[in-house]
């Protein structure tokens, strides 16, 4: 589904990637760890369309979305949360939700009837749409829409379990409600593709406990590619069966949670070789 | 709807209330204020984009509008739609290299914009008549005009804040990268705003000429703008009964004052001041007025139990 080919992404004289090469498949819950400045975070910002790779490619079920813009990006069904959170803090948390919901986007295949050539073309979800003008007058499809998106933004609060919260303003949540809202957020956008940064970053052992749950639970019932980057090692030996652990820029291990926990390299990376210590 | 039928009830007290010429003078110049407020607000209260030339976009919506009625006859209507749409223009113009960026650029850009415009006015003798002024413009501003047209556009704005569009300014003003991965656009988003607000300038400035019947470039300058942004910080940045409520109580003690007319920008710049000495986030931070309605019942709910 997601695939990244010989991605480098140099920041002035750094190598934060070097020879990125990894596919995700589809449907499938893939772990990314690594140690601090690993270069987790640069890979989310690269698929996302933040900053565009010093060179190789990155594909999207089978199109190439390396020149295209964070925007256009999400527009094909990736959406993503925030290390260090995001919000949109002076808005409630609904109408958090309701700003991604309207942004749907509908992909359809099209096939030029000369050529034969089959095209992918991604137009806004009619039923989260209307006019400028219906804005202004609050006429036509207005009440209808806004009454669905309403609809929809508060399932997915309820979901993520914050639905008796939804008027109160996002930036005066707690930690681990903000982390939540953000996956209700991504969600709200019915992307193929969900990545997590972090997701369980400030929370406690209680809270990470419950985004296990929810996290195996999203991926299930939306039908979900999920890509989690985190440090919390027990959530994500649990909850991933695919991982993959950078090291300075590249790629030092992938397999399962046993394999990777017995890799010699990943041990020295995360421990400290023997030898160094000397 | 509740609040429309209020809003409408309001501009029709204030349309036909019988009064004197003097306070019609004041209702006509208080409607005039708060459109362009109501413009700045959109951009520097919704979109976080801050601006110090919003003048020049009412500038040349009432030199377009006295042009257009004085030399070439057209009827006053057309004319202000077309002065609020040439400020379109200017604002896409500008728009389009400096909203790229996120960041203070547009601000430096409009201080400039608007000493640019203004020094045009005033040079451009054949057309404009230079620093002498504009004489003669029908006065086509009366109070019923100008309370219509600032009720139709109060009740659009609250309509699109509370919509597709409003959630978009919103997220680019909280945090434009978060928005942009959420799909939008932004720089379309910043573009939109801007251009929305200067169309607001464009006929403020319109109706200011024909209220006036007397336009020169001096009334447009960077004091004019400066108020405008003022105002909005006033009445609060992301409320916009807030930046209304603001522009005209401003318009109201800058006519009490007029006595003591020397002394007018001390008393504006100590109520300043004291606002943002006591109330930092403005008079009603990013709150609108019905949310305080909300808050009292709140606060009377926990009071009794």
């Amino acid at each position: 589904m997601l695939e990244l080919s010989h991605v480098n992404m140099k920041f002035g004289g750094v190598n934060a990637l070097s020879d990125m090469t990894f596919h995700v498949p589809e449907r499938s819950l893939t772990g990314i760890i690594g140690p601090n400045g690993a270069g987790k975070t640069t890979i989310f910002n690269i698929i996302s369309g933040v900053y565009t790779p010093t060179s190789g490619n990155i594909y999207f079920q089978g199109s190439d979305i390396t020149p295209l813009r964070a925007y256009q990006i999400i527009r094909l069904g990736i959406a993503r949360t925030f290390q260090n959170l995001r919000l949109f803090t002076r808005s409630s948390v609904l109408e958090n939700v309701m700003t991604a919901a309207q942004n749907r986007y509908i992909s359809s295949f099209r096939e030029e009837i000369f050529s034969g050539s089959v095209t992918q073309t991604h137009s806004p979800d009619p039923s989260c749409w209307y006019n400028f003008w219906e804005s202004c007058f609050h006429l036509g499809r207005w009440g209808k829409t806004e009454r669905k998106l309403r609809e929809t933004s508060l399932e997915l609060l309820d979901r993520v379990g914050l639905a008796d919260r939804a008027d109160q303003a996002a930036g005066t949540l707690p930690y681990g409600m903000q982390r939540r809202l953000e996956i209700a957020r991504a969600l709200a956008l019915s992307p193929k593709l969900l990545m997590l940064d972090e997701p369980a970053a400030g929370m406690n052992p209680e809270e990470v406990f419950e985004l296990n749950d929810l996290i195996t639970g999203i991926h299930r019932d939306f039908n979900l590619t999920i890509l989690v980057i985190e440090h919390h090692m027990d959530l994500i030996m649990k909850i991933c069966p695919h991982i993959i652990c950078l090291n300075f820029g590249a790629k030092l291990a992938e397999g399962s949670g046993e394999e990777i926990q017995n890799n010699p390299e990943v041990l020295t990376a995360y421990l400290g070789s023997d030898e160094e210590g000397e | 709807m509740k609040r429309n039928i209020i809003l409408i009830l309001i501009g029709l007290c204030l349309a036909f209330w019988p009064m004197g010429g003097y306070q019609e003078g004041i209702v006509i110049l208080m409607c005039i204020n708060c459109i362009a407020a109501m413009g700045v607000s959109i951009l520097t209260g919704f979109t976080g984009i801050f601006t110090l030339g919003h003048a020049a976009y009412m500038a040349l919506g009432a030199y377009t509008t006295a042009i257009l009625t004085v030399r070439y006859g057209v009827h006053w209507f057309p004319a202000i739609i077309a002065g609020g749409l040439m400020a379109v223009l200017l604002a896409w113009l500008i728009g389009v290299p400096t909203l790229k960026l996120t960041g203070d650029y547009y601000a430096i850009a409009s201080i400039g914009l608007g000493e640019a415009i203004r020094l045009i006015l005033e040079n451009w003798q054949s057309f404009t008549r230079g620093a002498r002024g504009f004489p003669g413009i029908d006065p086509y501003t009366t109070r019923s005009t100008a309370v219509v047209i600032f009720v139709f556009l109060m009740i659009i704005t609250f309509n699109f804040l509370q919509s597709r569009l409003g959630r978009e300014l919103k997220a680019s003003r909280d945090d434009a990268t978060a928005a942009s991965l959420m799909g939008f656009n932004t720089p379309r988003t910043r573009m939109k705003a801007l251009v929305i607000s200067a169309f607001f300038c464009g006929i403020a400035g319109s109706l200011l000429g024909g209220y006036m019947s007397f336009i020169q470039p001096s009334m447009f300058d960077m004091m004019k703008s400066t108020e405008l942004t003022a105002v909005v910080v006033f009445g609060g940045l992301g409320s916009m009964s807030g930046t209304i409520l603001g522009s005209a109580a401003i318009t109201l003690i800058m006519e009490y004052f007029r006595d003591i007319s020397q002394y007018r920008m001390l008393i504006y710049g100590l109520l300043l001041v004291i606002i943002m000495v006591f109330r930092p986030e403005g008079l009603l931070g990013s709150n609108e007025v019905w949310d305080l309605w909300g808050f009292l019942k709140k606060w009377r709910r926990k009071k009794n139990a």
